[in-house]
């Protein structure tokens, strides 16, 4: 059983080889982090996964079947900027998809229907730890506030597969450790496979079950047209984290304790 | 201090703001001053006394002839022309031009056109509306969609194609068809851009109608400005060139109150 299988994937652009031969297969509820040098095609990958661009050659499968050829509300999606739509407040934001799922005409719900959709949203809101701020625009918010609020909105559809473009590349330290600690809560808690790509090799170490990189092995001025990025390194963690279970280390942080200068160096390691 | 650093205080930059009008009126009366002083007959620089008499026999008094008051009978029509010929691009703007910003379809189709179009000089149609539509209503609306929808149109696709690529598609991953991504995505995103570029539209929408009143009409304020031209009656065109402007900038300012109230989220920092 596998929740994304990718076979023998290829993808160009005209000449421009930019992916070649990947294959992969992840298991369900694993936790996928791409990692790799600017231009080695990760996010070319991600957009595969998502349906927004196609592989010139090779096939995806979500849970055995081939993908559809664009995005749905079966793979959520957080980029690192233009996640929320700045017109809708952030309770607006979060009802944004179950609103569009229960009204195709309008896509907007009223009553009892509202009323049921508004209480999930807001339980939601709770969640990601963004009370308060319901009536808000996204421009209001801080960069992690408005990532918290991105997550709220696609957790809201229960996406199979959840994919991160570097979600937490242009947050500072603090705001990206304490929205580390909620993102690993949320991957054990709602049955989800995620796949991140992310610069951020300690970000990788410390959420991932898996880490994959993407490298060009040919890297000659000549050659670099016609060969493209491919899987070099793939480390499964040790010992293995596992969705909704406690890893062998009892807990990752002290219990009100996140801080993470104090516990920066565990939290490195391939725990 | 330097120049670029200097900010005048609130008083300051309220006297500022007055001080080219105050130059302007105070130019004006010592021209008049000067002629009348040569001329006492003189019509090119009328003296303000004349200016609220001819106000005051246009806005105040009926008309002998018709029983109208002029000024807010020319005002009535003109606008209503306006409106119309406004409202009219509005709404073929909204359909043609999130068709063209939403579908790759439609935007091959219709986008090289529309540019075409729009660069038809509308003045030059003129003639032809008359011939075609006759001297009523229907030509002088015509003219005033045809100078202003081609650029409403190009306005408002080209900020719906403006909207980040990640929205669409993260409003596909939230489940949404192509209507659903038009109503609920594009459509209250472009809004706010479609009043500003309509707040820029006034002055050309301004012009055509004038244009279109001066060759033919009964009544409109163009009409009653190339009326009088003919009795160089400076004292009726100077208060009508003034009232034009003043509805411009009215029309201007509530245009732009509105989208600050419909869309508070549009004035927000970084929301674009």
């Amino acid at each position: 059983m596998t929740a994304l299988t990718v076979e023998r994937v290829w993808k160009e652009y005209g000449d421009q080889i930019v992916l070649e031969n990947i294959s992969l297969e992840v298991a369900p509820r694993a936790f996928v982090a791409l990692v790799g040098p600017s231009g080695c095609g990760k996010t070319t990958f991600l957009r595969m996964l998502l349906g927004q661009e196609q592989p010139t050659r090779g096939r995806i499968l979500l849970d055995g079947a081939p993908l559809p050829p664009e995005p749905g509300p079966d793979r959520g999606v957080v980029y690192q900027r233009y996640s929320v739509f700045p017109h809708l407040t952030v309770l607006g934001n979060v009802m944004f998809g179950p609103e569009l799922r229960a009204s195709r005409r309008l896509g907007r719900t009223f009553g009892a229907t509202r009323r049921r959709i508004e209480e999930q949203a807001r339980t939601m809101i709770g969640e990601v730890g963004l009370e308060g701020a319901e009536t808000k625009y996204p421009a209001q918010l801080s960069g992690g506030m408005q990532q918290r609020l991105a997550l709220a909105q696609a957790l809201m559809m229960q996406p199979r597969v959840l994919l991160l473009d570097e979600p937490f590349g242009a947050l500072d330290p603090g705001i990206r450790a304490d929205i580390h600690v909620l993102m690993k809560r949320l991957w054990n808690e709602v049955p989800m496979t995620v796949v991140m790509v992310t610069h951020d090799l300690r970000e990788a170490f410390s959420l991932a079950t898996r880490i994959i990189a993407f490298e060009r092995t040919r890297t000659r001025t000549e050659e670099l047209e016609r060969y493209g990025a491919t899987i070099t390194k793939d480390i499964v963690l040790w010992p293995p984290r596992v969705a909704g279970q406690r890893t062998m280390f009892e807990i990752d942080t002290l219990p009100g304790r996140d801080d993470p200068a104090l516990f920066a160096a565990p939290s490195g390691t391939t725990r | 201090m330097r120049w670029i650093n200097r900010r005048p205080s609130r008083g300051a930059t309220l006297v500022l703001h007055c001080l080219p009008f105050a130059l302007l009126i105070v130019a004006y009366l010592i021209g008049s001053a000067i002629r009348l002083e040569a001329n006492p007959n003189d019509k090119l620089l009328p003296s303000l006394a004349t200016l609220a008499d001819t106000v005051n026999r246009m806005a105040f008094q009926p008309d002998p002839r018709t029983g109208d008051y002029l000024l807010w009978s020319d005002t009535a029509a003109s606008l209503w022309r306006l409106f119309a010929g406004l409202g009219i691009s509005t709404a073929l703007a909204l359909v043609i031009g999130l068709l063209i910003g939403l579908l790759p379809v439609m935007r091959a189709t219709l986008a090289p056109f529309i540019a075409f179009v729009s660069m038809v000089p509308p003045l030059a149609l003129l003639p032809i509306l008359f011939i075609v539509m006759g001297l009523g209503e229907a030509s002088k609306i015509a003219l005033i969609v045809i100078g202003v929808a081609p650029i409403l149109i190009r306005d408002l696709s080209l900020s719906a194609q403006a909207l980040p690529r990640e929205q669409i598609v993260k409003a596909e991953t939230l489940s949404a068809s192509t209507w659903l991504i038009g109503l609920r995505v594009v459509l209250p995103q472009v809004l706010p851009r479609l009043l500003t570029s309509l707040r820029l539209q006034l002055g050309p929408a301004f012009l055509f109608l004038i244009a279109a009143e001066a060759i033919s009409a009964d009544s409109g304020l163009g009409y009653r400005i190339f009326l009088v031209r003919r009795y160089l009656s400076m004292d009726v065109i100077f208060p009508y060139v003034a009232w034009i402007t003043l509805l411009a900038v009215i029309g201007d300012r509530l245009i732009d109150l509105a989208r600050r109230r419909v869309f508070p989220w549009s004035e927000l920092e970084g929301a674009r």
